[in-house]
């Protein structure tokens, strides 16, 4: 067992280890696909055949055809413009969430470790607070504070999510505290602040992404979630969720064709960050 | 002893406490003026202020946090400035409902989330496709699945209703199949997938090789050796996916017209109901904080470790 785990550290047979080459080849392609996506979003005028808002009375609620390919909306906007452009709102918000609460998570996470004490312990029963609200409803409470939209909520569930990333960093912080390479650091004189972010974090960036990249994930559920139940992003701005809900009429009188097309988006998005996140998590442990 | 009853007393009561005034400060500080709702637009001015004064509106909001607070305490959840009943007779008949719908869901996700965990832990055939399944089933929010299975079931097939609650036992039950389902997907996976993991490390370790070196049959070392050890990781993620089952009713709720506190809460927040908000905030807030202090003192009792290393929760 001890021999095996050594020689899958040589990178030349890891790599022609099969199971490790297929699970990268899964992890290459979900990265692609979040590319993709994030390309849409920014390209979204550049590549949509109609105006996400153009109304067409003569083309309600049509099934898919050669001019609209996923069909129409109960308002006679084509699905498939709406769907691309939604990708801009739908995945703006969980961007941000995904910087602040990296960004907030991490920060909390390395100051605990180095300051500890008292500091750790406040954090710690302000996490546990934070632990105590499901995110989404943390979510509902920013708009019941501030209101609907986007802003509230991002905030929100970015201070929601500190905790769970906060949590990840600073076990890995904490290990690599007693590393000998941080008493090197001291023995040389760097301040603190130079030993955590150019030495500590330098070696657990790996993590930070991978956590990152899963929270892009949960947040952008929370976040259509939002919208479907009318406490997001409101009409008649194009965004998933809200398109999920907004089908729902149709879909009764059997045209399905927006709510699915929109829910794939989510799903497909979701499945990719997460596949992403998962492997990136897996490599940043193995090489600590 | 002292330490144990810091753990599991104090400091979920602090949590509670702190809880209750990130939910009180929320509701304070919602935009435009309660009021409103009971006078409507054309009420004098001295008419706002003897109002204000009467519902006690125009005190500190400490002191009305306060009064809040000892009155939930006592049970008192205040009147619904919108309906015009107390909170808890909109909340007593409503609760049912939603507790059935996490009932029924629950069920679904232990039996099958376990089941499907156990055979990709076991089968090395089946476990790249159980895996592939649960990664694509906890990217399913509540409100995809809602949507699809009614567009498949209720609508294409006709097997279950639309929407609604349904009369009697058979009744509810048939209209929460599809809602239980829909809030179930995404925690089957979750289970599934722990206990996967749990169960496959449980598979390789030696202790289990020892068995079989034994000549013990499959299903006795699958019973004694391998599910005893992975029940506690386990019963931890099902713990925390049932608790967390009431936040998603929000959505669910929603989605097949269910008249539950989840959807009450939507509506509730769109109507500006405050103590309608606070009440469901509280009672979502107080689960969670009574699950995760039990499955604390549940992981206590189950495995003596933790009664040497007194770990703590945040690390």
């Amino acid at each position: 067992m001890a021999l095996t785990t050594r020689v899958a550290r040589i990178p030349a047979l890891r790599r022609a280890d099969s199971p490790r080459a297929k699970a990268d080849l899964i992890a290459v392609t979900a990265g692609c696909v979040c590319v993709a996506l994030l390309a849409v979003a920014i390209l979204a005028p550049l590549i949509v055949p109609y105006q996400p808002d153009a109304i067409d009375a003569s083309a309600i609620n049509q099934g898919p055809s050669a001019a609209h390919l996923l069909g129409t909306d109960s308002l006679g906007r084509d699905i498939l413009s709406r769907v691309l452009y939604g990708a801009r709102l739908s995945l703006l918000g969980p961007a941000l969430v995904t910087v602040l609460s990296t960004t907030l998570g991490t920060a909390v996470a390395i100051a605990g470790t180095w300051i500890g004490g008292a500091f750790d312990r406040v954090m710690a029963r302000f996490m546990d607070t934070l632990f105590a609200f499901p995110g989404l409803l943390f979510a509902v409470l920013a708009v019941v504070a501030f209101g609907t939209g986007l802003t509230a909520p991002v905030i929100a569930l970015s201070i929601a999510y500190t905790p769970y990333i906060a949590r990840v960093i600073r076990a890995a912080s904490l290990h690599q505290r007693q590393l000998p390479y941080i008493e090197a650091c001291q023995l040389l004189g760097f301040s603190s602040w130079r030993t955590a972010t150019h030495h500590l974090l330098r070696n657990v960036r790996l993590l930070i992404v991978a956590q990152a990249t899963l929270a892009f994930g949960y947040s952008l559920l929370d976040l259509a979630g939002l919208s479907f139940i009318g406490l997001g992003v409101q009409p008649p701005a194009a965004e998933w969720g809200l398109m999920v809900s907004e089908g729902d009429s149709a879909l009764l009188n059997g045209y399905p064709y927006e709510s699915l097309a929109a829910g794939a988006a989510i799903v497909i998005t979701v499945v990719a960050f997460n596949v992403l996140g998962e492997r990136l998590t897996a490599r940043s442990q193995g090489r600590q | 002893m002292l330490s144990q009853a810091r753990r599991w007393i104090l400091s979920p009561l602090l949590t509670l406490l702190a809880a209750s005034f990130v939910l009180y400060t929320a509701v304070w500080l919602q935009p435009g003026n309660p009021l409103t709702l009971i006078l409507g637009t054309r009420a004098s001015p001295a008419q706002y202020r003897y109002m204000a004064n009467k519902l006690g509106l125009d005190r500190p909001m400490p002191v009305r946090y306060w009064d809040w607070l000892v009155a939930a305490v006592h049970g008192n959840f205040g009147t619904s400035l919108v309906y015009k009943q107390s909170v808890a007779s909109l909340i007593g008949p409503r609760i049912l409902t939603t507790l059935l719908l996490i009932a029924y869901a629950s069920v679904i996700i232990l039996v099958v989330g376990v089941a499907l965990g156990i055979l990709g832990g076991m089968s090395p055939r089946l476990a790249p496709v159980i895996a592939g399944l649960n990664g694509l089933g906890v990217a399913i929010p509540g409100f995809v699945a809602a949507e699809m299975l009614t567009a498949l079931f209720a609508v294409r097939l006709g097997w279950f209703p639309v929407l609604g609650t349904g009369q009697g036992l058979a009744g509810r039950l048939q209209h929460l199949t599809l809602p239980a389902f829909a809030l179930a997907i995404a925690s089957i996976s979750y289970v599934s997938q722990i206990t996967r993991a749990a169960v496959s490390a449980e598979e390789q370790s030696p202790h289990v090789d020892t068995a079989r070196g034994r000549g013990l049959s499959g299903p006795r070392i699958l019973r004694r050796h391998v599910l005893r050890n992975a029940a506690m990781p386990i019963m931890t993620v099902s713990a925390l996916t049932v608790a967390s089952l009431l936040a998603g009713t929000l959505v669910v709720e929603y989605a097949f017209g269910l008249g539950g506190i989840g959807s009450l809460l939507d509506q509730s927040v769109s109507d500006k109901d405050s103590n309608v908000v606070l009440a469901i905030g509280l009672i979502l807030v107080l689960v969670f904080v009574i699950t995760t202090t039990a499955l604390d003192v549940l992981q206590y009792l189950m495995d003596p470790r933790l009664r040497l290393k007194g770990a703590t929760k945040w690390h």
